[in-house]
C-alpha cells in the first residue's frame, strides 16, 4: 500500500500528508561518534527509511529492541531531532519549518522515560499549568484547563500537593496533565512506563486508553513490554532503524519467529494459545487476552 | 555462609523534619545458594533493605550478621562486607566513569588494596563471565550499547569476589531478549561460583520463571516469604498491596473460580498448557 502511493501524483499526495496527524517519508536520520580528539570514526544511521502514517485519534504503538532506533524516531515527532533525509509531517507541519516548532510542540506532546526529570514545579497544579503559562494563555483559562486535565488524569485530589510525594505512575500522570494542558492532538509516550512498578503501569496503561477514547486524542506509545500494545489499534516493530513489521497487535503477535529475530516476544497469554493450539484443543493462536483465552475453552 | 538481619528497623532522617520509617521489624536470613526476589511496590522498602545488607545505611535498631558477625560491632571489617555482598543499583550503567572498560571493573579492586596481578586477574575474569569480549576492553565505557554498558557495570561488582550478589532491578529498562541474557548470566554465576543472588524485580513474570524464593515487602516490613508457587497463590491478597500475579497463573485460578479441578499453582506456559491440555483431554474422553 505504501509503494502505490509513492507513485501517486503529488496533488494527491500533499493532501494525503495534510490529513494525517502524523507522516513520516523515507525518514533516516544519521549521527556521528567522534573520538577524544574530535575526529569522526562512525557514522551511525539510526533511522533508516521509515515510512509511518498515523490517523488522528489512532493508538499506535512502536515496540522495538533497545538500540533499534524508536527513540530517535520519537524526538522527530515534536521537532527534538530533525532529519537528515526524509520529512517528518506532523498535522501536516513539515516539521524543519523553524517559525512553526513551537505549533509542532503544541501540536504533539511528549512523555519521557524518567519521571523525576520532567516535574519543574513544587506544586502540582503549578507543574501543569506551565506550559500554557509559556504559551500566553489567559490566567482563568490555564486555571480551567489545570483543572480539567487532571481530572482526565484522575490527579484532581493532589492539585495543591508536591510532586515529590508522588508515585512513581501519579507523577507520570501529571506529567500528562502538563502536556494535555497544552491541548495537543497527539501524545507522545517514550517508554514512559519503563521505571515504574505494575500499579503504576496500569495507571498509565489506563489514562492513556481513556484520553484516547474519551477525548480522541492520537496516542503513540513507545515500549517494549508486550502486554501494553494489545490494545493498540496498530502496532509497528522497529529493528535497525527499520520497521520490520507492521499490523494490528493480533497480526504481528502472530510473527513468532520475526519477533524472536528482533529481540522481542509474545505475550505470555498468546504463548500459553499458541502451545494449547499445538495441542489440539479449540484455541487460535492469536489470543491476546485472558478473557478471549477463556471464551474459546468454553467456561 | 549467611547474612541474617534481627529485627531491624530504619528510618530516614531521625528527628528531622522529613523523618519517614522505612523499615519496620525485618527478621530475614539469606542462606548460600539462594535465587531470590524481592518484590514490592515503589516505596515498599525494597532498595533500603537492600542497602542495609552491604552497610551502605545503618540500622537504626536491630542488629545484622555476617558469617555469624555483628557487623556494626567494632573492628569490623565493612570494606570487606561490601566486596563480600555486592551491591548492584538500579540503572548502573550510569555509574560507570573510567577511560577504559578495564580500568572501570579494575576500580573496586584496586580500592581493596589487592595485588596489582590479583586487580587484574578479577577485572578480566568478571568481564569474561559477563560476556564482554577481550577487544572490547580497551574502548571507553560510554562507547558501549545499553545492554553491554550494564553488564560492565556488573562486572565491577563480581569483580570484588562477592559470596552475595543483590541487585536493584537489574532488569530495567532492558527488552526482552536483554532481560533474558541478564537472567542466564545470574543463573551460570549462582550455579558454577556458588554465588547467591537476592534481586529486585517489578515483573511477577521474570520473578515466577527464576526464583526460588520470593519475598514481598509492603510498607517496610515482610508480609510474605516463601516458594514463589505458594506465595502466587494469594492473589488477592498480593493485588490489595499494589502487585500482581503472572499472566498465565491467572488463567489458571480463573479456571478454578469456574469449579474446575484443574492444578492452579502453575508458574509457567509450558506447565499451564501442560495442565489445560490434561484437563480437556479428560474431558472429551467423559
Amino acid at each position: 500500500m505504501t509503494g502505490n502511493r509513492k507513485w501517486n501524483n503529488g496533488e494527491t499526495n500533499n493532501q494525503n500528508k495534510k490529513a494525517k496527524i502524523v507522516c513520516t517519508e523515507n525518514l533516516a536520520h544519521e549521527y556521528s561518534r567522534r573520538d577524544e580528539n574530535g575526529n569522526i570514526i562512525e557514522i551511525v544511521r539510526a533511522i533508516d527509511g521509515v515510512d509511518i502514517e498515523v490517523e488522528q485519534g489512532d493508538f499506535i504503538a512502536i515496540l522495538g529492541a533497545n538500540g533499534s532506533g524508536k527513540s530517535t524516531f520519537a524526538k522527530h515527532l515534536n521537532g527534538l531531532l530533525y532529519p537528515t533525509e526524509g520529512a517528518v509531517y506532523i498535522d501536516g507541519i513539515d516539521t524543519t519549518q523553524k517559525e512553526k516548532l513551537l505549533t509542532v510542540r503544541r501540536t504533539a506532546g511528549m512523555v519521557f522515560q524518567n519521571p523525576d526529570n520532567q516535574i519543574i514545579s513544587n506544586v502540582v497544579e503549578e507543574d501543569v499549568g506551565f506550559g500554557p503559562e509559556n504559551l500566553g494563555v489567559p490566567t482563568m483559562e490555564i486555571r480551567k484547563r489545570v483543572l480539567d486535565c487532571l481530572k482526565s488524569v484522575r490527579m484532581q485530589s493532589y492539585r495543591k500537593r508536591s510532586p515529590n510525594h508522588l508515585s512513581g505512575g501519579q507523577k507520570q500522570r501529571v506529567a500528562i496533565a502538563g502536556i494535555m494542558a497544552m491541548r495537543p492532538k497527539c501524545i507522545i509516550l517514550d517508554e514512559a512506563t519503563a521505571m515504574l512498578d505494575p500499579v503504576g503501569r496500569l495507571e498509565i496503561m489506563d489514562t492513556i486508553r481513556s484520553l484516547n477514547q474519551e477525548e480522541k486524542l492520537t496516542i503513540i506509545l513507545i515500549t517494549h513490554y508486550m502486554e501494553e500494545v494489545t490494545k493498540a489499534d496498530y502496532v509497528y516493530v522497529m529493528q535497525e532503524g527499520k520497521v520490520a513489521l507492521k499490523g494490528t497487535p493480533r497480526e504481528v503477535f502472530a510473527c513468532t519467529e520475526k519477533l524472536t529475530e528482533c529481540r522481542l516476544t509474545i505475550p505470555k497469554i498468546t504463548q500459553l494459545a499458541q502451545e494449547l493450539n499445538r495441542a489440539g484443543l479449540p484455541v487460535p493462536g492469536d489470543v491476546l487476552s485472558e478473557e478471549e483465552l477463556l471464551a474459546c475453552l468454553k467456561i | 555462609m549467611s547474612l541474617i538481619l534481627q529485627n531491624v528497623s530504619f528510618t530516614y532522617d531521625r528527628g528531622g523534619s522529613n523523618e519517614k520509617q522505612a523499615l519496620t521489624n525485618i527478621d530475614l536470613e539469606i542462606g548460600s545458594q539462594e535465587f531470590t526476589a524481592i518484590v514490592g511496590h515503589t516505596g515498599s522498602g525494597k532498595s533500603t533493605l537492600m542497602q542495609l545488607l552491604n552497610g551502605l545505611e545503618k540500622a537504626t535498631e536491630g542488629k545484622i550478621y555476617f558469617h555469624g558477625r555483628d557487623i556494626y560491632e567494632k573492628g569490623f571489617s565493612m570494606k570487606e562486607l561490601r566486596s563480600k555482598v555486592g551491591l548492584v543499583f538500579q540503572y548502573p550503567e550510569h555509574q560507570l566513569f573510567e577511560s577504559t572498560v578495564l580500568k572501570d571493573v579494575a576500580f573496586g579492586p584496586r580500592n581493596m588494596g589487592w595485588e596489582n596481578l590479583q586487580i587484574e586477574l578479577n577485572a578480566f575474569q568478571a568481564l569474561k563471565e559477563v560476556g564482554i569480549g577481550e577487544e572490547l576492553f580497551d574502548s571507553s565505557p560510554l562507547a558501549l550499547s545499553g545492554g553491554q554498558k550494564r553488564r560492565v557495570a556488573l562486572a565491577g561488582v563480581l569483580a570484588m569476589q562477592p559470596e552475595i550478589l543483590v541487585l536493584d532491578e537489574p532488569m530495567a529498562g532492558l527488552d526482552p531478549a536483554g532481560r533474558q541474557d541478564i537472567f542466564q548470566m545470574l543463573s551460570r554465576l549462582h550455579q558454577e561460583r556458588n554465588i547467591s543472588i537476592l534481586f529486585a524485580s517489578h515483573s511477577m513474570d521474570d520473578v515466577a520463571e527464576y526464583a526460588k524464593r520470593m519475598i514481598v515487602m509492603h510498607e517496610g516490613k515482610i508480609v510474605l516469604d516463601g516458594p514463589p508457587r505458594k506465595i502466587f497463590r494469594y492473589e488477592k491478597e498480593l493485588k490489595q498491596i499494589g502487585l500482581d500475579i503472572p499472566s498465565v497463573t491467572k488463567v489458571m485460578h480463573r479456571l478454578r473460580d469456574r469449579g474446575i479441578e484443574i492444578d492452579d499453582s502453575c508458574l509457567t506456559v509450558q506447565e499451564s498448557a501442560a495442565e489445560i491440555v490434561q484437563w480437556y483431554r479428560k474431558g472429551a474422553i467423559e
